[in-house]
């Protein structure tokens, strides 16, 4: 099994990074000095202005190491990497599949149950952990609501009304999402998903989550030899990455959405660090953005057990093996793609 | 035959096709420490071994091809000894990491570029020697007709698969952890039925 390694994540604006020997060197501004060994890391992701030297790239790439480049917010901007990757058979038969619309609703319904039965669980664990100290009538009802959504979803149905239905389960799911934040002093509340730009704090948290986890699903993809702009559910639309959006879908909620959560009801960030600009944009500040980045990386070691591979894991291979399974499915190893159900 | 494929490809075949699919298939590389030992090893060959046998010509690093076979590759090392009627003939000798396999590979390998140099030269090349690093020992090998039809089965099974284009599906197997490539192959993801498993998600 792979093994989970560690991702480089610099966020130091002005920091340079080079070559020394197997060692990636970060040097900042203040000209302060680290040093990676290259084998211990699985990628590096550069937010913002984070300069790195050519002969460091390409010793990444002959690694088989990405670097990424994303701007201080997230949003991604670039990748370097080795010439490695790429199967143009199997991503022949995920462009043939993509367009078959039989094939395509019964990809995307995979995604969706694995999407539907997670967000039930989530709010379960809710109550389980929380059930005093929240309004338990209002969970119950919509994790049942979502248990028959996914129930739907299973049964054979048009990639539209599919896509209709997980409308209807996000709603339910984000409708209730507050009673989760338990932190009632009103410096985190939550009315509902806005992005482009998050107008408030819980919505900055989720927006960055989430794309720290497009990026992760989107190398486990290039990895497997798939490719992440072709999706089932999400359609093509340039610069979007269709494949990776849909893979993301089982996983938001039980790692980003819970981050978030712990992170708020922890108090490990507060309203402090953020600020808000004249459009109304909520930004993270970069203490903030480190202590979401240390969350996320420990997640991702957290062992859980493959419910189908049967395999104890550590989440961030979870990811790995979900492009590895949806390769097989591609391959007809598989009769369909099976989800990571977090139990 | 289409396309040439490194002699490396036949050890790899007779490892595991699907290892050797995902290597010359899928262009899937994985470096770990066997592959580096094997890389410094023969790093070592090439700066220690020059003229080591007193008495022996020796080459290194000779490249070889043989369009009978399709392949292509380098032997790490040919000393010219003197065959029976005086004249002198090439003797492939291979640097491996490690101790003497008990299956074929090696010997594969090694009578694959014996052939090469067969067609090369138009000379016979009746043996070689296999060096192990631990223990340190020289293993003649003879490249009788029983090893060399082993050695073009294997090179027609290879280019069947690569020209097919195929990945085999994962054997799990207990040489799956000895596997360089086993990160990434995941030889245990199973292949239970996909529609019960999410059948039973639902029941839950
Ligand atoms: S892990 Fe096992 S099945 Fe997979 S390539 Fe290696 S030996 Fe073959």
């Amino acid at each position: 099994m792979k093994k989970l390694l560690n991702t480089l994540y610099v966020t130091t604006q002005g920091s340079y990074l080079s070559k020394d020997g197997e060692c990636i060197v970060v040097r900042s501004e203040d000209g302060s000095k680290k040093k990676f060994p290259v084998h211990v890391l699985d990628g590096v992701v550069c937010f913002g202005n984070v300069l790195c030297s050519p002969f460091l790239l390409g010793h990444c790439a002959d690694s088989g190491l990405a670097v990424s480049f994303l701007t201080e917010n997230g949003r991604f901007l670039a990748e370097v990497k080795g010439p490695q990757s790429g199967n143009v058979l199997l991503r022949r038969e995920q462009y043939r599949r993509a367009d078959d619309p039989v094939q395509t609703s019964a990809m995307a319904r995979s995604f969706l149950i694995g999407k539907t039965v997670n967000s039930r669980t989530v709010l379960r664990r809710g109550l389980r952990d929380h059930g005093d100290r929240i309004d338990s009538g209002r969970l119950e009802k919509a994790a049942l609501e979502l248990d028959s959504y996914a129930k739907r979803l299973s049964s054979p149905l048009v990639l539209e009304e599919a896509r209709g239905l997980e409308g209807r389960a996000a709603n339910v799911y984000f409708n209730v999402f507050d009673e989760l934040i338990l932190k009632n002093d009103g410096e985190f509340t939550f009315t509902g998903r806005n992005r482009r730009p998050p107008l408030d704090k819980v919505n900055c948290l989720l927006s960055f989550v989430y794309t720290l986890l497009a990026h992760d699903v989107r190398s486990a993809l290039e990895a497997a030899g798939l490719d992440p702009q072709v999706g089932f559910l999400h359609r093509d639309r340039p610069g979007r990455p269709g494949l990776a959006l849909d893979v993301m879908e089982e996983f938001r909620s039980f790692m980003a959405d819970r981050i978030v959560l712990t992170l708020i009801n922890r108090g490990e960030v507060s309203s402090k660090g953020f600020s808000v600009k004249e459009s109304g944009a909520v930004l993270m500040n970069d203490d903030t953005r480190r202590t979401v980045l240390q969350a996320w990386q420990k997640r991702k070691s957290d062992i859980v057990l493959h419910p189908y591979i049967k395999e104890k894991i550590p989440l961030g291979i979870a990811f790995h093996v979900q492009a590895k399974l949806l390769a097989r499915c591609l391959r007809n190893d598989l009769d369909g793609y099976p989800p990571f159900f977090w139990k | 035959m289409s396309e040439l494929l490194p002699i490396s490809a036949l050890q790899h075949y007779l490892f595991c096709p699907r290892q050797c699919a995902l290597i010359h298939v899928e262009k899937v590389w994985v470096e770990n420490r066997f592959t580096v030992e094997g890389r410094i090893m023969h790093r070592r060959v090439d700066s220690e071994q020059r003229g080591r046998r007193a008495g022996a010509d020796q080459d290194l690093s000779v490249p070889l091809k043989s369009e009978r076979l399709g392949l292509y590759g380098i032997a790490d090392v040919v000393e010219m000894v003197p065959g029976p009627d005086g004249r002198e003939i090439p003797y492939p000798v291979e640097y491996k990491r490690g101790s003497p396999k008990i299956l074929d590979w090696d010997r594969v390998q090694l009578c694959a570029q014996a052939i090469c140099l067969e067609e090369m030269l138009g000379l016979f090349v009746p043996e070689g020697a296999i060096f192990y690093g631990k223990p340190r020992r020289r293993d003649v090998v003879v490249f009788d007709d029983k090893l060399k039809l082993l050695v073009k089965e294997t090179a027609m099974e290879l280019h069947k698969m690569i020209a097919e284009a195929r990945t085999p599906p994962p054997v799990k197997d207990k040489k799956c952890r000895s596997c360089s490539l086993a990160g990434e192959c995941m030889p245990g993801l199973g292949n239970a039925k996909v529609e019960s498993y999410l059948l039973s998600a639902l029941k839950e």
